[in-house]
């Protein structure tokens, strides 16, 4: 009992700390988590929309709602190889369950997309969509766990991989940028030729990604499509979680 | 009188691992290179098969020169590190001292460190809000616990790391060359508490080259060279053996 009482507390507090340090608690904190994926929909919208004329109808809403969930991604995957080196002292001198640091920064990312979303929300009034209540209550935790899970997956691999190979965030930073294209933001799921599906479907991030903007957007789930991204969340974070368990036992000597 | 640490034939050694600093780039260019290295005995061992017992209630000291293994045996206890073979038991809340203020961050006030470094020692956030006041009074730090720690000076900050320590309340404290922290005053507020827990029965290892505070605090002491357990005994005989190997290194290089 008192151990899950402190695990709990161990992330929260972790967590708070990440908000204190990284944005220094203030509303400009908020202002900077939402102003990367707007200042990106400006530029896709003048870029796609009106140089390349995209057929995407209200290409804006339609970018901002892929747009965001990736941004919580993107995020966390990419401050993960930090997340071990940068508490170094700590690894070495406390004996503390060390996957609280990449939950306190997958947490911390989360609750900022999960600020964006009222956001989106007006976006979406502003282009008189309505959100449904009821599917957007189900839809929300139901992605926010599958998507926690993939990317804690990926978080435990590359900040505990980060430590025996020191160039791993560099590769981090140009995959997550490739990902980012073949994953479907910047176009829609339906103008990739039907030919290529497989290979959509094989970038784990599609399926959600997709089923995101199905919510968002048309106020469905599909239940394929999530069973897709639930697969896939599942089978990445066992890798992750494995790889961070073998590992961790030599944190403290190449730290 | 219970047994509340033990150590049976501890190895410990630390793999120098050439490769890391390379990076997975070279490491996937050199590759024939560097299976042939991991083969290889890369290995730099720090203990070599220590065994001792530390009873409850007991003040354990652990003297010896630099690089014998000292703060490596702490860490082990403390369960930062694993050892290679041999085992380790230790039964009951462990708190160490290894380090003052682990994961304090210069921008969080002086509470808000409190309530991060008390987290990472094991306390739950119930547990350290009932302590506050007790801690912030030890601290003696007064208004400056609403300032961001960045504004402190060295020894405030080490009288705050200290003070959250010693309130974990545990049963087998660990202490690595700490007692230097602060000025006169408040090292003797340490050795007071210190002295408090001893009375109060709690078990403490004590890692020191302050050989007059190892006399002082400690029943029994372990000498330490190159990774063997030389000698064990009464502080006083301890240090006169740890003398004698002083004595003849610096004879040795002379």
């Amino acid at each position: 009992m008192r151990k899950w009482v402190y695990y709990k507390d161990l992330i929260l507090v972790l967590i708070s700390k990440e908000m204190k340090v990284r944005y220094k608690n203030t509303i400009l904190g908020f202002f900077w988590s939402i102003a990367n994926p707007l200042c990106f929909a400006l530029v896709f919208f003048i870029a796609f929309k009106v140089y390349m004329r995209i057929q995407i109808e209200n290409y804006i809403i339609f970018l901002l709602s892929g747009l965001f969930p990736w941004q919580w991604f993107g995020n966390t995957v990419n401050s993960s190889p930090g997340v071990f080196i940068g508490n170094a002292n700590l690894i070495k001198k406390v004996n503390f369950p060390r996957i609280g640091l990449p939950l306190a920064i997958l947490g911390n990312d989360l609750v900022h997309f999960l600020l964006s979303i009222p956001v989106l929300v007006i976006f979406l009034l502003i282009y008189k969509k309505h959100p449904q209540l009821i599917i957007w209550s189900i839809g929300i935790p139901l992605l926010c766990i599958i998507q926690s899970l993939m990317v804690l997956g990926f978080s435990l691999a590359v900040s505990s991989l980060n430590l025996f190979f020191r160039d791993l965030q560099h590769l981090t930073v140009i995959i997550t940028n490739l990902i980012f294209y073949f994953t479907p933001i910047i176009y829609a799921e339906t103008m990739v030729p039907a030919k290529y599906r497989p290979l959509l479907l094989a970038n784990p991030l599609s399926s959600l990604i997709i089923s995101w903007q199905d919510l968002f957007l048309k106020n469905i789930l599909r239940p394929s499509l999530i069973f897709v991204a639930c697969g896939w969340a599942i089978v990445i974070f066992f890798v992750g979680y494995s790889i961070y368990k073998s590992l961790e036992p030599k944190f403290v000597e190449v730290v | 009188m219970n047994t509340v640490v033990s150590l049976k034939d501890v190895y410990k050694s630390y793999s120098l691992r050439p490769h890391i600093r390379g990076g997975f780039k070279h490491f996937l260019l050199h590759l024939p290179k560097y299976l042939k290295e991991m083969k290889q005995d890369n290995t730099f061992t720090v203990l070599k098969g220590i065994s001792f017992e530390v009873k409850e209630g007991e003040t354990f000291g652990i003297i010896g020169p630099n690089g014998a293994g000292k703060s490596t045996t702490l860490a082990l206890i403390a369960g930062v590190l694993k050892p290679d073979t041999g085992t380790i038991e230790v039964k009951g809340r462990v708190s160490a001292l290894l380090e003052l203020g682990a994961g304090f961050h210069p921008d969080l006030t002086g509470i808000e460190n409190i309530i991060l470094n008390g987290i990472l020692l094991g306390l739950t956030k119930r547990e350290i809000r009932q302590k506050m006041d007790e801690i912030i009074e030890f601290s003696g730090l007064g208004r400056f616990i609403y300032e961001p720690i960045r504004t402190y000076s060295g020894g405030m900050l080490a009288r705050l790391g200290f003070s959250v320590a010693i309130h974990v309340d545990p049963q087998i404290l660990l202490i690595d060359e700490i007692l230097a922290v602060g000025d006169a005053n408040f090292q003797k507020k340490c050795f007071e508490k210190i002295m408090e827990f001893k009375k109060k029965g709690v078990t403490i290892i004590f890692v020191s080259h302050g050989l007059a505070d190892v006399e002082r605090i400690c029943k029994r002491v372990a000498l330490l060279n190159d990774g063997r357990l030389i000698y064990i005994g009464k502080p006083k005989e301890t240090i006169e053996k740890y003398l004698e190997i002083m004595g003849k290194r610096r004879n040795g290089r002379n």
